[in-house]
């Protein structure tokens, strides 16, 4: 018997088919996961049963009735709940009050009352948190319990955790298992949405494998492993960026950053004290849970956030108090974080190729538009950008804003190239072909500083690894010596390794 | 089966189809003429004949004809004022108070410069009204740049303190001592523009709105500086990042932009009114924000919007001369026109699908 049975789902946006004629079956009282890589219609499928979207084609049934899910309203009344990435949480307001947010019984909402409530639904689910806490003073593994005690507290029978795992330390992924084993044990259905094959294998029952759209299959976890279900997710066997693992005798510092600190848009200290040398040659891989700091690095390294104190020097050259061109000028390769706001989306391919470099097209203040678009066509083609020279930035896929980027970037011969987040959101093969590129930069004999949040990209490209924890270094170690426990530890703060 | 009944949706496309282009200032005509025929019959007028009236009669005639082009000439200049600065992200809500500042600078230096030729006179004048404009526009300019003051809230009420300042200029020390009215003294004949066609109202300073036009149309297009200015306007996280100096485009933008309005203040007092009186302006620094709108920020869009402004201008002149209607319709034309303009650019980025 299944208590959420998906049949023939089909979703299409426009020309693209995120979901194709897929059926999804979901078990009482199993952890059933939803595996795929980023963009493979996972979420979509989850949004369509937590009434976010709407199916073309399909139904729904739940214990076995079909039923018409318009809104999550419809899906909460059919004991479904869904946690999904971004938390729906009020900061200012206490534990108790998010979770009877919305589904409060009458106009006055007596505190005491609530908090007694949600108390004793903590209890009986297990779910370990203090119901007069403000949400503010609690930390992102906390706030997701929030959550997940929001939906129970609906009487979900049914929990979509939309990749609970992205935002949390190892140790916190731990107690979350728990958590989810005993809600199993009492009944609960969950459906874990994941690209993670290591959490896959070690909390699921069942797995449900989605490729560009389409099902794969389900099968019993315990019948796969890993590279099995790998295989069945990538559709081949091997990623396609291999590392050579020879070890480099040290090779001069190019980019030096000593006693770096900065201040976050909030004026708190968000960077302490931050000393790296990033060798020539070499990929420095910067990991770390988001929201440490990595951000403001990034924008003190490119040059547009203003730092307290420190130094940046490139190949002996001191870059503090120069503008965003100085540090271009000087050979700083810089990839904005956020390839949206990092190019204007309105101005064309073309244009936005040549932004970074406008004096070398200009005679006279008179733009020489032969020459920008003579560079654009050659980047078009070089970079394998899927984009004609005038299609504004806007109407690009992200693979090819991000090769936009690489382009205007990677072609000058930057000395350092500072790269954070580089493959977030992209697809497989852009994801390869970013990789590829910084690989290549680095023979080249560039100083790359690679920050990521997402360690299996850390650990394939790096060679040295620094974590920062709440704007510090807390170590750094050569990748043959990084296993992802040991990154774990140092990640979650836990342990400093100087 | 619910699943199988098609259903109409508004889907949003990021590039409309080039055919809807044409269409839509026709669209936007026939829905504004709907709008307000309406009116126009309350004001017991056959509406046809006053969209006649407005819309045509003003071509048929030479001296109507010129007249269009008469009317569009401040339009020209506070059209490009504006377009301007909003390329560069930067909503100049004071073109009308920057035209006023160079119509002062016009009014004084015209009377000053009385006795000295014509060829000297009028390029100081043109040049102290963009600087006045300039000036003007300087103080909201420098508040954003440094402040980041609201411009829009800034310099609407620059605005009213021009406004002010005018009326105390004009009942204070530049009344006019021969008639006594509330007007500036007649500027000399060194600082009056010269007549494009003879014995028309039809100036130099229609040719200086040309001009602006194509200055604009240049340095939007052709300039590395135009470039970074429309990369500021769309785009100031992007155009930071890639290294320029935002806040510098903004600023020049900015006064450039109350340069140019000063410009228009110009024309009007050396090329109509001779004078500076308190009704100088119809308007025009707030029309100049219409035109640069439908315009779409581009020099020819801005052009031809301009041109069809002075067209409803002089119509309305007409309409209320022939059919004895009040002159404010042509007014609840030009802004119903705006709205509905306005709702089509937004609707051409839809399609209707059957999903």
């Amino acid at each position: 018997m299944y208590i959420v049975e998906m049949l023939g789902i089909t979703k299409t946006f426009g020309e693209l088919v995120a979901n194709d004629n897929v059926d999804f079956q979901l078990r009482k009282g199993e952890i059933h996961a939803l595996l795929g890589e980023n963009g493979a219609g996972k979420t979509t499928l989850m949004r369509i049963l937590y009434g976010l979207y709407r199916q073309d084609t399909g139904i729904i049934k739940v214990d076995g009735k079909p039923v018409e899910i318009h809104s999550p309203k419809d899906a909460i009344a059919n004991g479904i709940g869904m946690v999904t990435q971004h938390f729906a949480l009020v900061p200012p307001m206490s534990v108790a009050e998010n979770i009877v947010l919305g589904n409060t019984d009458g106009f006055v909402v007596n505190r005491a009352v609530i908090e007694e409530k949600v108390g004793a639904a903590a209890e009986r689910f297990g779910i370990e948190i203090n119901p007069k806490t403000l949400v503010r003073h609690l930390a992102v593994g906390q706030r997701q319990r929030v959550e997940i005690l929001k939906a129970l507290y609906r009487n979900a029978k049914v929990l979509i955790l939309d990749e609970p795992t992205a935002v949390l330390v190892p140790q916190e992924v731990d107690a979350l298992f728990e958590t989810l084993n005993r809600l199993k044990a009492d009944g609960l259905s969950v459906i874990f949405i994941s690209h993670k094959l290591h959490e896959v294998t070690q909390i699921t029952d069942r797995v449900t494998v989605l490729r560009d759209g389409k099902l794969i299959g389900t099968v019993d976890t315990s019948s796969m492993s890993q590279s099995k279900l790998a295989a069945m997710m990538v559709g081949r066997e091997t990623f396609g960026v291999t590392r050579t693992d020879e070890q480099k005798q040290p090779q001069k510092a190019t980019l030096r950053i000593q006693n770096l600190c900065a201040k976050n848009d909030q004026g708190m200290q968000s960077l302490t004290n931050i000393t790296l040398d990033v060798h020539e040659g070499e990929i420095l891989g910067i990991a770390g849970v988001g929201g440490n700091g990595q951000m403001e690095l990034a924008e003190t390294l490119c040059g547009v956030r203003a730092c307290a104190n420190g130094s940046i020097k490139l190949e002996g050259k001191e870059l503090i108090g120069q503008t965003p061109a100085g540090f271009t000028q000087a050979g700083v390769g810089r990839i904005p974080e956020d390839r949206h706001e990092g190019m204007v989306g309105d101005l064309t391919v073309t244009e936005n190729l040549a932004l970074e470099h406008l004096n070398e097209f200009t005679r006279n203040g008179v733009l020489d538009h032969k020459a920008i678009r003579r560079q654009s066509e050659l980047l078009i083609k070089q970079y394998q950008i899927k984009a004609k020279p005038n299609d504004p930035i806007r109407t690009l896929s992200g693979g090819n804003m991000q090769k936009v980027l690489l382009a205007r970037v990677l072609s000058r011969n930057p000395k350092a190239v500072i790269v954070p987040q580089p493959t977030r959101g992209l697809d497989v093969g852009a994801t390869d072909y970013v990789r590829q590129q910084l690989l290549e930069q680095k023979e080249r004999g560039a100083a790359v500083l690679l920050i990521s949040e997402d360690l299996d990209e850390i650990l394939a490209l790096s060679d040295r690894i620094a974590v920062i924890y709440e704007g510090e270094i807390v170590g750094i170690l050569p990748a043959a010596e990084a296993t992802p426990e040991r990154l774990g530890l140092l990640m979650s703060g836990a342990v400093k390794e100087h | 089966m619910e699943n199988s009944r098609p259903k109409l949706r508004f889907v949003k496309t990021d590039n409309p189809p080039v055919w809807v282009r044409p269409l839509l200032p026709v669209l936007a005509l026939v829905v504004t003429f709907i709008l307000t025929s309406g009116l126009i019959i309350w004001a017991k007028a056959n509406p046809f004949e006053a969209y006649y009236q407005l819309l045509i009669s003003p071509l048929m005639t030479r001296v109507n004809a010129i007249e269009v082009l008469v009317s569009a000439t401040p339009l020209l200049l506070t059209g490009a004022a504006v377009t301007f600065a909003f390329a560069a992200g930067y909503y100049n809500i004071g073109a009308e108070g920057q035209l006023f500042a160079g119509a002062i600078a016009a009014a004084g230096l015209g009377v000053a410069m009385k006795d000295i030729p014509a060829i000297i006179t009028i390029p100081s004048i043109i040049i102290a009204g963009f600087a006045a404009g300039m000036a003007w526009a300087w103080v909201p300019a420098i508040l954003k740049v440094k402040l980041q003051v609201d411009e829009v809230v800034t310099t609407l009420l620059l605005n009213s303190v021009m406004g002010f300042i005018v009326s105390a200029l004009l009942n204070g020390p530049w009344r006019d001592p021969n008639s006594g009215w509330p007007q500036s003294p007649e500027i000399g004949a060194s600082a009056i523009f010269f007549k494009l066609i003879p014995r028309s109202r039809l100036s130099f300073g229609f040719l200086i709105g040309l001009i602006a036009i194509a200055v604009l149309w240049f340095l939007l297009t052709r300039t590395s500086f135009g470039l970074k200015m429309r990369a500021v306007g769309l785009g100031k996280p992007a155009a930071h990042f890639a290294g320029i100096n935002v806040g510098r485009t903004t600023l020049i933008a900015a006064l450039v932009s109350g340069g140019i309005a000063g410009v228009a203040g110009v024309a009007l007092v050396c090329g109509i009114q001779y004078h500076l009186i308190s009704d100088l302006s119809a308007g025009y620094g707030y029309t100049g924000i219409i035109i640069a709108t439908l315009g779409s920020l581009n020099a020819v869009g801005v052009f031809i919007a301009s041109l069809f402004f002075g067209l409803v201008d002089a119509g309305a002149q007409t309409v209320s001369r022939v059919l004895g209607v009040p002159v404010y319709l042509g007014e609840i034309t030009q802004a119903a026109m705006l709205l509905v303009a306005l709702g089509m650019f937004l609707l051409q980025r839809y399609r209707v699908r059957r999903m």
